[in-house]
């Protein structure tokens, strides 16, 4: 550990002894989450998401693709992240490194698994024409927790999004010629609609330092951390996938906590969610 | 180029401007809490967010310059900003727009003050809607002055081109696309020197002059805007001083 980190985790340790974060939070409560949907007009739908001074964008592009065979019904869905070097002096330019593809695959399995966007619903032609989801996230400012930010951008970016029928309209009719049961589609989805979802799980993620825990990790704590936990629960207050970092660990009570506060936590972002797409 | 496509009617184009008038310009200094310095521009449909890395250690050290900095700026596309999903990372074109931004930076910036170091210029193309270099070059500069980096001047840009066979100022989408010529232009104000100039399509050396000093007027426009923007977020900061 270089010095700066190392003087940082002493100072961490010393207000944490005393029960205390740098920021002056409690350990189980968030920094103030901004959402704001719809900021980029040539995405299908977009949000930005503050978690303190993080800033996440989260942009959504849909076009007409081919299935995968095995699923010859369903809509495809792509997460690609960039830590642009925009964000932090530690970010280079190049192709994705192995933070930024855990970040996305993180941020994938969330979204696919959890089953948010009906895919079965984005058929256009069984076997030959669905809908192609990329959800690209841009990293814009890191103070930490990227993880929440991004997922929950991606997800209001979903909210946001509306299909593409009226841009895509002359490629749809030109397929017609060609696969002539998607007049029926084009019937059925006469203008651009929202796009199927589902309710979200909302991710929550805390970090363990020197025996204590916290939520919504700040950079100087992420990078004091020595173990990591994400949890993302649904409505019912169920949990739907967990994920744990770093080489660190967790005793089994100190899993259980995580679980109940990232159960409070979620509710509070879900609303925050809801709200800002008008749900 | 096509050209038959009517995009003045009644001496207004087809967003209701004038032949002369620029597209809505909204500038924000200092936006980022990590980079160094940062600037976020709404032009027209663009919006653009540029953050200032450095001046900091070059690396690998073969790129250092014993005598003076570098600047490395990297103009990149976010893939929902544009109407195909763009695919991430740099291509021809970017990698180009990103070689002529650092070299119109480098003019007025002392690199001399720096040795060996790199100033990195991160320009992030959010939403696009025609004239993004003008627009990403503007806003580094932005980002630069609340950087702190020293600079003999602050650069400036925008376009001008020709639209059913007028010179206008700051072509929008359309018009980029169904114009006959576009022409960026980046300046120094104080001395009018020229940091950056390209064009395509067609164009009489009459129309030239007209167009350059169109493109003139647009870039002294833009110019009081960033000064604006930088006194907005400083002038606060120096009254309490």
């Amino acid at each position: 550990m270089t010095i700066l980190p190392s003087i940082k985790r002493e100072y961490l340790i010393k207000l944490a002894r005393d029960g205390k974060r740098a920021d002056g939070r409690t350990f189980d409560e968030y920094r103030k989450i901004e959402i704001e949907p719809g900021i980029i007009s040539k995405a299908e739908g977009s949000a930005k998401v503050k978690i303190g001074k993080t800033q996440v964008l989260a942009g959504v592009k849909m076009d007409i693709g081919d299935p995968y065979p095995d699923i010859p019904e369903e809509g495809v869905m792509t997460t690609a992240a960039e830590l642009i070097p925009l964000a932090s002096p530690d970010f280079e330019a190049g192709p994705p490194k192995e933070d930024a593809v855990e970040l996305a695959r993180v941020v994938d399995r969330g979204i696919r698994e959890s089953e948010v966007i009906q895919v079965d619903k984005l058929c256009i032609e069984p076997h030959e024409k669905v809908w192609m989801i990329f959800v690209d996230i841009h990293i814009l400012d890191h103070d930490g927790n990227l993880f929440d930010a991004a997922s929950l951008a991606s997800l209001t970016a979903l909210y946001n999004t509306l299909v593409p029928i009226e841009r895509l309209r002359s490629t749809l009719e030109k397929l017609q010629e060609k696969h002539p049961s998607i007049k029926k589609y084009l019937e059925e989805h006469p203008k651009d609609y929202k796009l199927p979802l589902r309710d979200p799980p909302i991710s929550c993620t805390s970090v363990k330092y020197n025996g204590i825990v916290a939520m919504d990790p700040s950079l100087d704590e992420e990078e004091t951390a020595e173990a990591r936990l994400t949890v993302a629960t649904d409505k019912n207050g169920h949990i739907r996938a967990m994920q744990k970092g770093l080489n660190g660990t967790f005793t089994q009570e100190e899993v259980k906590k995580v679980i109940k506060a990232s159960i409070v936590n979620g509710k509070k972002i879900r609303e925050l969610l809801y709200k800002s797409v008008g749900k | 180029m096509k050209t038959d496509i009517k995009l003045i009617v009644d001496g207004k184009r087809l967003d209701g401007r004038r032949p002369d008038e620029l597209r809505k310009i909204k500038i924000e200094a200092g936006v980022l809490h990590r980079a160094e310095g940062s600037c976020y521009l709404e032009w027209g449909g663009n919006k653009i967010i540029a953050a200032i890395y450095g001046p900091r250690e070059a690396v690998p050290r073969h790129i250092q310059n014993p005598l003076r900095a570098i600047v490395n700026a990297r103009y990149n596309m976010a893939a929902f900003s544009v109407d195909d999903r763009k695919r991430p990372g740099p291509d021809r074109r970017s990698t180009e727009i990103s070689k002529v931004i650092s070299e119109a930076l480098e003019h007025v910036i002392l690199l001399e003050k720096f040795p060996r170091a790199t100033i990195d210029v991160n320009i992030e193309i959010l939403d696009a809607e025609a004239g993004t270099r003008c627009a990403g070059l503007t806003a580094a500069a932005v980002a630069l002055v609340d950087a702190g980096i020293p600079m003999r001047d602050i650069p400036v840009a925008c376009a001008s081109g020709k639209i059913n066979n007028q010179i206008v100022l700051d072509l929008g989408k359309d018009e980029d696309n169904f114009g006959s010529a576009d022409m960026p232009l980046a300046i120094s104000p104080r001395t009018g020197e020229i940091l950056l100039l390209q064009m395509d399509g067609h164009l009489t050396e009459e129309e030239f002059d007209e167009a350059f000093n169109l493109a003139l007027k647009g870039c002294h426009i833009v110019s009081e805007l960033q000064k604006k923007a930088i006194l907005e977020k400083y002038k606060p900061i120096l009254e309490v001083e």
